[in-house]
């Protein structure tokens, strides 16, 4: 059975999600920002946004966790248990409130390591932010961990 | 400190916060959309093993990038790297820190971290601020 998962996410290392539009929503990103504690002027003032050097508001960088880049195909994970290993941003520019902005994502890796609670699986994930020209804007990656435990109950 | 280009090898960012409450999380679970229960429920968070409710990493990691938001017209974030180390419980203070490692005329790199009370490290990482 190990394997068989193993085997699962193994065989879904490339694949890819569609590209789903986004666009950048001023309520999306205040409500976010009050949600991190950080209701900066530069994030929420419209005023502040036109007069700064972006010429309109910007998104925190952790905002792309709301974004909507489409399901892999195949892919399970269950709904509890998993562990956030590490996240990693890359930007070009910060993202503008009202822009639109193409979001997809593709399984990266998965790799097996012996840990003290039995074997962990690591599922690489990343998720790439393009504009309408198509220039990538950010990329977002995701390392979660899938316990032993967790993949016994998926019974896959 | 008004200008983080002004800061130097070795000096930090830091702010604390209030300590971590309930609401914090179920706000950060609606602006996310992430609503494991483990993160607002009680029951669901001891089903799960835990001792009680924990922050989801990604608020953490949210707070921590606030160190650079006033600085937004100087540069930005371009690189943001976090290893989630540890668990951040109700009622647990943290502070957040940002350490210049190593500047240049186009960037500077921090060494990150989010402390609890115990001086324990629960995220940990680097940034990259790009300079305009």
């Amino acid at each position: 059975m190990k394997e068989e998962i193993n085997d699962m996410y193994k065989e879904l290392i490339g694949k890819k999600s569609k590209k789903v539009k986004n666009t950048i929503e001023r309520g999306l990103v205040k409500r976010f920002a009050e949600s991190i504690g950080d209701l900066h002027p530069i994030y929420v003032d419209e005023e502040v946004g036109s007069n700064s050097r972006y010429g309109t508001n910007i998104a925190p960088p952790t905002f792309p966790r709301v974004l909507s880049s489409g399901a892999i195909e195949g892919l399970k994970l269950p709904n509890k248990g998993l562990i956030h290993g590490e996240q990693i941003y890359h930007y070009k520019r910060p993202l503008l409130v009202g822009e639109e902005i193409y979001s997809y994502s593709v399984i990266e890796d998965y790799y097996e390591k012996q840990g003290s609670n039995g074997l962990m699986g690591f599922l690489a994930t990343k998720r790439y932010g393009e504009d309408a020209q198509g220039e990538i804007i950010f990329t977002e990656e995701s390392i979660t961990i899938i316990t032993e435990t967790v993949r016994k109950a998926m019974k896959v | 400190m008004n200008n983080v280009l002004e800061l130097r090898k070795g000096e930090s960012l830091r702010i604390t916060l209030d300590p971590v409450s309930r609401m914090d999380l179920i706000k950060y679970s609606g602006a996310s959309l992430d609503f494991n229960p483990i993160h607002t429920i009680d029951d669901e968070a001891k089903k799960a093993g835990l001792p009680g409710i924990i922050a989801h990493g990604m608020w953490t990691m949210g707070n921590l990038s606030k160190l650079f938001t006033p600085y937004y017209e100087r540069g930005f974030i371009q690189d943001y790297q976090i290893r989630f180390s540890g668990m951040v419980f109700l009622n647990d203070v943290i502070t957040l820190k940002a350490d210049l490692e190593d500047k240049t005329e186009e960037y500077l790199d921090f060494n990150v971290r989010a402390l609890n009370q115990k001086e324990k490290e629960v995220i940990k990482g680097k940034v990259r601020f790009s300079i305009y």
